[in-house]
């Protein structure tokens, strides 16, 4: 038994693959020792190593001293025999304890596995800046509701870009104010359709919804409780849509200042919202450890995210609809034109600025 | 129910709301913005709450709380007011209560 023992390290880490190669020595020795006697000799550790190697070494001696061995007294060959008992005794014990250790290892491994799901499962969010990051992946393991709404959203910004196309050359074609009223009625339906969307994405993750995780940075920049801000579309549009009748520009300011006087309510709302939450989970103690009642009493005030974003889209349709009334049917095509294509220059902007060109570190 | 409505045919504003409600926080907020001092109840303080509120759900709101009433009729909750006022519909409501600054 010449091979070279291999070292039992314990590994600071896992010691995963250390112990695996060990396995594949001790059934070397079972196969490779032939010895006759009862007690098998295992070579593991340094310690013994030179013991076992010595009792082995007589054992298997060459030929020309056997004659030698059968001459020893009796006492020495049951000290062999017992040394060989005891050098066995402790191979069983320490193969025990590398047992007990794979098994510590696989339990650590399993609760990794599951904490790396978690963070990646909260990670998931940070990644990819909108469509283009291609973080589609990682909603559908966790919630089927958010990977749906992404889907429809991919395919709402196609009909958006293909309605705005249809918009321009509308206006240029000077096509009569009929036809260009069903492209505005359908312009209008399609922003309702994604305020429905969003309605029923919030109800399976408002987080998600709030942060404006679907959209690109650019967008996600301007975003107030998930969205665009009302009263920066008006300031946007506005000024493409001269010229303006007198009663226009009359009604226009009206609903400019009741959009900021709603958006500011809204906003002071979100304010107090944050404030009991942080309250809530600030609670008790800080510093003591548990704080499940606390965590659990928050998740109570978290509910009313869901009115807000609500509201919010609520009052995002409410200008579009109060616009509509107020505009004629060209000037509204202008409107929705005009807005379609700042969204689209925004998202162009995240492109641009996620190709950017870095500086190497 | 009868509570309710006695409350809601009150002259003025009224507003039933619960005090850890903070939607209803922001309508307080949109009518101080306005110059209009509601009166509030905050059913969540009142020992006949859980009366009001389900009176105030049978009168059709969606949830009970925020719940306006202007000079005895029903304006609605949150989403009413906020269409009304983007309508322009809803500071001609106010204007006999608004506070003469």
């Amino acid at each position: 038994m010449n091979s070279p023992s291999t070292q039992f390290v314990p590994s600071r880490r896992m010691g995963i693959y250390e112990p695996i190669h060990q396995i594949g020595m001790w059934g070397e020795n079972f196969k490779s020792n032939g010895n006759p006697s009862a007690s098998v000799i295992f070579e593991v550790d340094n310690k013994l190593e030179n013991e076992s190697e010595t009792a082995s070494h007589e054992m298997l001696a060459p030929s020309n001293k056997h004659d030698q061995e059968a001459t020893k007294p009796i006492d020495k060959i049951q000290r062999r025999l017992a040394q060989n008992r005891e050098a066995a005794r402790k191979s069983r014990l320490r193969k025990k304890a590398y047992v007990q250790q794979l098994e510590n290892s696989r339990l650590k491994l399993i609760k990794l596995e599951q904490e790396l799901e978690q963070t990646r499962q909260q990670q998931g969010l940070y990644m990819g800046g909108g469509l283009e990051g291609g973080h589609l992946g990682f909603s559908e393991a966790v919630n089927p509701g958010i990977a749906a709404f992404e889907m429809e959203y991919g395919h709402w910004i196609e009909e958006q870009n293909r309605q705005i196309c249809e918009l321009r050359n509308a206006l240029n074609a000077h096509i009569s104010d009929i036809e260009l009223r069903i492209l505005v009625d359908g312009g209008m339906s399609h922003y309702f359709e994604l305020f429905r969307m969003k309605s029923t994405a919030a109800k399976a993750d408002v987080f998600y919804v709030m942060s404006g995780m679907w959209k690109t940075s650019a967008e996600r920049f301007f975003s107030w409780i998930g969205g665009f801000r009302p009263s920066e579309l008006l300031k946007v549009l506005v000024p493409q849509l001269d010229p303006l009748t007198d009663q226009q520009i009359l009604e226009v300011c009206n609903l400019k200042q009741s959009c900021q006087q709603a958006e500011d309510a809204l906003s002071q709302g979100m304010e107090k919202l944050q404030e009991t939450v942080s309250a809530t989970v600030a609670a008790g103690q800080l510093g003591e450890g548990s704080y499940i009642p606390q965590v659990a009493t928050a998740m109570e005030k978290l509910e009313a995210l869901v009115s807000f974003v609500n509201q919010a889209d609520h009052l995002r349709q409410e200008t579009l609809q109060q616009m509509s009334r107020i505009l004629t049917t060209r000037q509204a095509a202008r409107g929705l034109l005009a807005l379609g294509e700042y969204f689209q220059r925004l998202r162009a902007l995240s492109t641009l600025w996620a190709t950017r060109p870095r500086e190497p570190a | 129910m009868d509570k309710v409505m006695r409350l809601a045919s009150e002259k003025g504003v009224v507003l039933f709301s619960k005090s850890s409600c903070c939607l209803c926080y922001a309508v307080k907020i949109l009518f101080q913005e306005l110059g209009v001092t509601p009166t509030i109840h905050e059913i969540d303080q009142d020992p006949e709450g859980r009366e009001m509120e389900r009176a105030l759900m049978r009168l059709g709101c969606n949830a009970p709380v925020p719940a306006v009433f202007i000079g005895g009729e029903l304006v609605g909750s949150t989403n009413e007011v906020m269409s009304l006022h983007l309508g322009g519909g809803l500071i001609p409501l106010l204007k006999p209560y608004q506070a003469l600054c």
